[in-house]
């Protein structure tokens, strides 16, 4: 496990003396040199000789291609290479779940910045006209740009009963693609077919289009290495299934495409699927050179997945004293142009659909279509942030049509550990909904404005609209929870690879997994982790690449869980042969030895000696693949099934004053209670707790990719907005840890749930304040104003 | 590209008489945005940031010249009780980075309808210098703005300064964001009293082609104020007079509909404004 040579910016391995193990908040390897501007991120990357690859992407959403000629361009001094669909060497295709998606389009474009050629040359500058000058004929169609008539449902469906008629339905209007429109359909269907309540109410409700918005773009460094193989070091979440993809374009086997991960500058699921890698590969391999390619920003906005734009229509029925008798929901998901994540993202909002309570009679129909749209699949929330804004209105409207409180009418209804899920499966761990609910009700509501406020704490803030002036405050509360790992009967696994020995007379640690580090901290939990299994400080996190087994996808709240579970076991098998060597080197025949603080010990005789001199010259290595419980697929005509391997709760609590005349918001206070069940790195748990709340802030009152006929009109940070420190509150978190005896530690994955209940509790307390239904959410001024 | 890089104010006229096409720049925070988007590839750009005089302000004549260089950042430090409207509009532009760069002249040189100088500029009847290698003339800057981000330059002109005359009455300004800070306006305006001459000024911003002044509701406060002679009571604002004129501003506007929001949008926030602001200098101008 050497340390591989490559390109200036390349990553090193991470070392630190951790003082500390599972359960405190060591200092993150990265975070000094993250702070001080001196950490390498992808985009930062550079090496002799290389030459930089641009993207010619579609102006049209929908189109056919006549022809491409690439003269023009080719001829320009200083381009290197000028590639088309015919210059992808194996499948020209291909996709996470579904292989769909053109590597550069062949006949067809389907949606607005669609790849269709590429350029190389030994300027950004020269390789960006050199586009220009790409002669591409198009012959323009008419997008498709609703999911509902994407699928033939003119109006809300009425298939309930006939499911069957749907993917028909899609085959007959004009499809997108050869299989029809619908990319998925999950039926859930439990209790009674047909239940009445007493009280009932619906809702339509709305998600825009989401970006993950990371700060780092889309940028990697493809190296040939002469044996016709490529070196790609790249910003991505999971480098095992890149490869698996790049290999299948190159037709080239995996020891030919060694990947390793480069800095990665925030992810959220947005770098799931390939961007630019079999793009920079394939422009290395034909020049022989290294390629760099970079996204600017506004590129990067057409340069990856979305998180799905939704459509939603809620039925809750319940008896007079407030106990929920049945769910019926429809969500319809749009996700463009082609599959991604889609059917996953589908499987979770149909699942999780209707929140974490317990309902006898549940029918909930979540579809994923297929339009022109820009492509959708993963972003953090992963289709339970959608549903999360439905059915936490419809418990609010619930509420208010029984007279009772909010929070009572969640408690009655609160899913406990025991009882059953809409899937049928028994929630066997412990799921405090209740309590996340009510230690929320316990914290102090924050007091009333001022009459003389800082205009910065005032809806507006500098921009001096309002001094006070119909300006109403609002309370709303939400829970919410997210399945955590991969579902439905994926085999979803990790890969450590933990090496033990004394270096310069010290025990030392090398892990070695290929688990993306995007910002969370994982880097630090592996280090946390290796220090209490090993009882040792010096920990080095080896750079995360190829050269070891898969880590599995950085996405789904999972990397502790699952990378988190492989560090440990390898760590055990180290620690396991490494008291059995000292045993047999030192004649101790006692099983109690334990290994703590760099040094060997004996509960009945004391220290042995230290770790270091113990292990001598022997090199301890051990690669663990590490599986969490198997789920199971779902019944596809009821959803009825053990589908995922754990959840986790949040709720929270949000106070916003409105300036109800002019439309403006300002979130006063966003509290959040959430169960973790270990917090292995406090520190890190809160910051996942805030920057998840903010993100969800975001898409409830600013953040939406604006689309109108297909086409993005808002590619840039100065209209695609995301909250500021002026727009996101000070917080106070409370971290339960009821452990989850299933789960390494007992912990629980963090990062989701907190982006799936804040935007809810914002949005109720925005009615709150208003009185107003607000069925959409980012909620927009003129949606308050009514102008 | 060119870099030009006069290091005095004659020698920047005599390169912009030689490179009409040349495009200044100052702070960067609109020409280095449109070059980094690819939306222009200027053969000539004009450094004017080595030009000391245009980063100076100084008193002149009773009014305050304000160089075409001086920061945000600056007004809001150095001229707060001397132009508050234009302190208030600077407060809010972009971000404290962003401020320590714009310039109130690259404001005028991009001429946006949504230029946050603009509105505080047109309240207070601010007169914009120009200057080229044939001569010095004064715009009055209602007349300066002639379309969505043309101006009144000729090609050989540069802008050297704004002349703005200190209040002798309250100044406010608001501007609407979809966002609580570091936001484009979605529409924006600007509000001085001129009790001296009984005149009130406006600045409607985002919400027509250009930067425009409300005359009508210019007109019909200071006649009502005069009417009623407030100028001199300082009495309570009669409410109908405060919804007239916020009518008036809201009628001056001719917007659009886009990605940062709804021409009936900005219509209604405009009117809010307006009344706010009037409601905000008058309690000012009663206190006085």
């Amino acid at each position: 496990m050497t340390a591989p040579t490559g390109p200036a910016g390349a990553p090193r391995g991470l070392s630190t003396q951790v003082t500390a193990g599972v359960g405190s908040s060591p200092r993150r390897p990265d975070g000094t040199p993250k702070v001080k501007g001196e950490f390498a991120y992808s985009s930062d990357m550079w090496m002799e000789d290389m030459i930089w690859g641009v993207t010619l992407r579609s102006p049209h959403p929908y189109a056919r291609i006549r022809s491409i000629d690439i003269g023009a361009a080719l001829a320009m001094p200083g381009v290197y290479a000028v590639l088309t669909h015919e210059d992808v060497p194996c499948s020209k295709f291909y996709g996470l779940e579904i292989v769909d998606q053109p590597v550069l389009a062949v006949d067809t474009v389907r949606y607005h910045g669609e790849p269709v050629a590429l350029v190389a040359a030994d300027h950004p500058e020269i390789a960006r006209q050199a586009t220009k000058s790409i002669r591409v004929d198009y012959d323009v169609y008419e997008p498709i740009t609703d999911a509902r008539l994407a699928l033939g449902h003119p109006g809300w469906n009425q298939v309930h009963n006939a499911p069957g008629a749907v993917s028909e339905l899609s085959r007959e209007r004009a499809a997108l693609h050869p299989q029809g429109n619908l990319v998925r359909h999950l039926k859930l269907r439990k209790g009674h077919s047909d239940p009445v309540a007493d009280v009932v109410v619906g809702g339509e409700y709305e998600v825009g289009m989401q970006d993950q918005a990371f700060l780092g773009p889309e940028s990697g460094l493809a190296v040939p290495t002469g044996d016709g193989g490529v070196e790609l070091y790249v910003a991505t979440q999971w480098l095992h299934v890149d490869q698996r993809q790049i290999c299948a374009a190159l037709g080239l086997s995996p020891e030919k495409v060694r990947l390793t991960l480069a800095g990665v500058g925030g992810a959220f699921g947005g770098r799931e699927d390939l961007s630019m890698h079999v793009h920079a590969c394939m422009l290395a391999l034909h020049t022989g050179k290294p390629v760099k390619m970079v996204y600017n920003r506004e590129e990067s906005f057409f340069g990856h997945v979305h998180r799905h734009p939704a459509v939603m229509r809620f039925e809750h029925g319940a008896d007079r004293a407030g106990t929920l008798i049945y769910v019926k929901a429809e969500i319809y998901l749009d996700g463009g142009a082609y599959a991604s994540s889609t059917p996953a993202v589908v499987g979770n909002a149909g699942t999780m659909g209707i929140g974490p309570y317990i309902v006898p009679n549940v029918q909930v129909d979540a579809y994923g279509a297929y339009t022109n749209n820009p492509p959708c699949g993963a972003m953090r929330g992963f289709g339970s942030v959608q549903a999360a804004f439905a059915y936490e209105a419809q418990m609010d409207k619930l509420a208010a049509e029984l007279g009772m409180d909010p929070v009572e009418l969640r408690c009655r209804n609160a899913l406990t550990e025991g009882s059953q899920a809409p899937t049928g499966q028994v929630i066997d761990s412990p799921a405090p909904v209740e309590e996340l609910l009510r230690r929320l009700q316990a914290i102090q509501l924050p007091p009333q404005r001022n009459a003389d406020a800082d205009l910065r704490d005032l809806p507006g803030g500098v921009a001096n609209t309002t001094h006070g002036e119909g300006v109403m405050r609002g309370v709303g509360y939400a829970v919410a929870y997210k399945n955590v790992g991969f579902s439905e009967g994926f085999d979803d696994y990790s890969t450590a690879r933990v090496r033990l020995e004394a270096v310069a007379g010290e025990a030392t640690v090398t892990v070695h997994t290929a688990a993306a580090e995007v910002g969370q901290g994982l880097v630090t939990v592996e280090q946390q982790i290796a220090r209490t299994e090993l009882g040792v400080h010096a920990v080095v996190v080896h750079p995360k690449d190829t050269q070891v087994g898969s880590g599995g996808s950085t996405s789904a709240s999972r990397q502790t869980y699952v990378t988190g579970g492989a560090v440990k076991a390898a760590c055990e098998k180290v620690r396991e042969r490494a008291l059995k060597a000292i045993r047999q080197r030192t004649g101790h025949a006692t099983a109690d030895l334990r290994l703590d603080s760099g040094k060997v010990i004996s509960e009945r005789e004391g220290v042995i000696g230290t770790l270091a001199d113990l292990l001598g010259d022997e090199v301890i290595d051990e690669t663990v693949e590490w599986h969490h419980r198997p789920t199971v697929a779902v019944d596809p005509e009821t959803g009825q099934g053990f589908a995922h391997v754990q959840y986790a709760f949040s709720a929270h609590r949000a106070v916003v004053d409105v300036d109800t005349e002019l439309g403006l918001v300002k979130v006063v206070a966003l509290d959040c209670v959430q169960d973790v069940g270990k917090a292995v790195n406090p520190q890190a748990v809160v910051g996942q707790i805030q920057g998840g709340s903010a993100q969800g802030l975001g898409l409830a009152v600013m953040e939406e990719i604006l689309i109108s006929g297909g086409k993005i009109k808002n590619p840039s940070f100065t209209d695609y907005l995301i909250p500021t420190i002026l727009d996101m509150p000070p917080m106070r978190i409370e971290v339960l840890e009821y452990a989850d005896p299933h789960a390494p530690y007992g912990l629980r994955g963090v990062g989701e749930p907190p982006t799936i209940s804040s935007g809810p509790a914002i949005v109720a307390a925005i009615r709150d304040a208003t009185g107003l239904p607000l069925q959409r959410v980012p909620v927009r001024p003129e949606h308050i104003t009514g102008t | 590209m060119e870099f030009l890089q006069p290091a005095t104010w004659a020698e920047a006229l005599q390169l912009k008489a030689v490179h009409p096409q040349a495009v200044p720049i100052q702070g960067g925070t609109d020409v280095m945005v449109e070059l980094n988007f690819d939306r222009h590839r200027p053969e000539f750009l004009l450094d004017l940031s080595r030009v000391g005089e245009l980063a100076q302000w100084a008193p002149e004549n009773g009014h305050i010249r304000l160089g075409a260089g001086v920061t945000y950042a600056r007004i809001l430090t150095e001229l707060s009780d001397r132009l508050p409207g234009l302190a208030m509009a600077s407060r809010t532009v972009g971000s404290p980075q962003i401020r320590n760069r714009g310039t109130v002249g690259g404001n005028l040189g991009a001429a946006s309808p949504a230029g946050d100088a603009h509105p505080a500029l047109l309240a207070a009847f601010a007169q914009v210098e120009v200057e080229s290698v044939s001569g010095l003339r004064q715009i009055p800057v209602a007349e300066f703005y002639t379309g969505v981000k043309r101006n009144a330059l000729s090609p050989d002109e540069l802008i050297k300064a704004v002349l703005i005359t200190p209040p002798t009455g309250p100044q406010q300004f608001c501007k609407i964001g979809t966002r609580n800070a570091m936001v484009i306006s979605v529409a924006a305006f600007g509000l001085a009293l001129h009790p001296d001459r009984k005149a009130v000024g406006t600045g409607i911003g985002s919400a027509a082609p250009t930067p425009r002044r409300a005359l009508e509701a210019e007109r019909f406060l200071a006649q009502s104020l005069t009417d009623d002679g407030l100028w001199e009571f300082r009495g309570a604002l009669p409410d109908a007079t405060s919804r007239r004129f916020a009518d008036l501003v809201a009628d001056a506007a001719s917007p659009i509909d886009d990605v940062r929001g709804t021409a009936r949008y900005r219509v209604h926030s405009l009117s809010v404004m307006a009344r706010r602001a009037l409601i905000w200098a008058w309690n000012d101008f009663r206190r006085v």
